[in-house]
């Protein structure tokens, strides 16, 4: 499973989520659900920006944040951080937020499980592993 | 009949009215690793920082 097709997981179980996009350690986009780039970047930024925040206030040496929810009046931005991925979320007002929260938690276990498994060799590869033994 | 609707009414009316007031409080909930968490409500001077950084990507 790529990070695109776990988003449209996420936004198919959860109908809270309105836009969700998952960035990697470095904070390069894998995957978003916003088409403008702007859009997908200013939610990046914002999420990103939260956690540092959070972490710096908050944080200490033996713990750091991996979740976050941030309930507005016109909205929800929660940010969830696990095995070097972040999902950045945007909901409706007044979500359920332990649901969101766990949707996405299972959206980036499933992907992160999926990228440490090894790719199965294409057939191609397999045929030219066997004629080099030979 | 209309007793017990009228009962379900009383008490559910509350609890319905909170709900909807703590929907659109504004407020930040953290998780950390190590299974703790904290909650700042809007007011709290560590809250406002967040909640305006929230604000930009809404």
């Amino acid at each position: 499973m790529d990070a695109a097709s776990a988003l449209a997981d996420l936004t198919e179980i959860s109908s809270q989520v309105e836009a969700a996009v998952i960035v990697d350690s470095e904070g390069a986009v894998l995957a978003s659900t916003i088409a403008e780039e702007t859009g997908t970047e200013r939610l990046v930024r914002a999420g990103l920006a939260l956690v540092e925040a959070a972490d710096s206030q908050f944080g200490t040496g033996s713990r750091t944040v991996t979740e976050l929810e941030v309930a507005l009046r016109g909205g929800s931005v929660f940010v969830a951080r696990q095995d070097g991925l972040a999902l950045v979320a945007r909901t409706s007002a007044g979500p359920s937020s332990g649901l969101v929260l766990y949707d996405l938690g299972t959206c980036l276990r499933t992907l992160a499980e999926a990228r440490s498994k090894p790719k199965p060799k294409s057939r191609s590869a397999k045929k030219a592993a066997t004629t080099a033994d030979a | 009949m209309r007793r017990t609707v009228g009962l379900l009414v009383l008490l559910g009316a509350p609890l319905y009215f909170r709900r909807r007031r703590d929907a659109r409080r504004e407020r930040v909930q953290l998780g950390f690793d190590d299974g703790s968490s904290v909650t700042l409500e809007d007011g709290a001077p560590e809250a406002e920082r967040l909640l305006a950084l929230a604000r930009r990507a809404l």
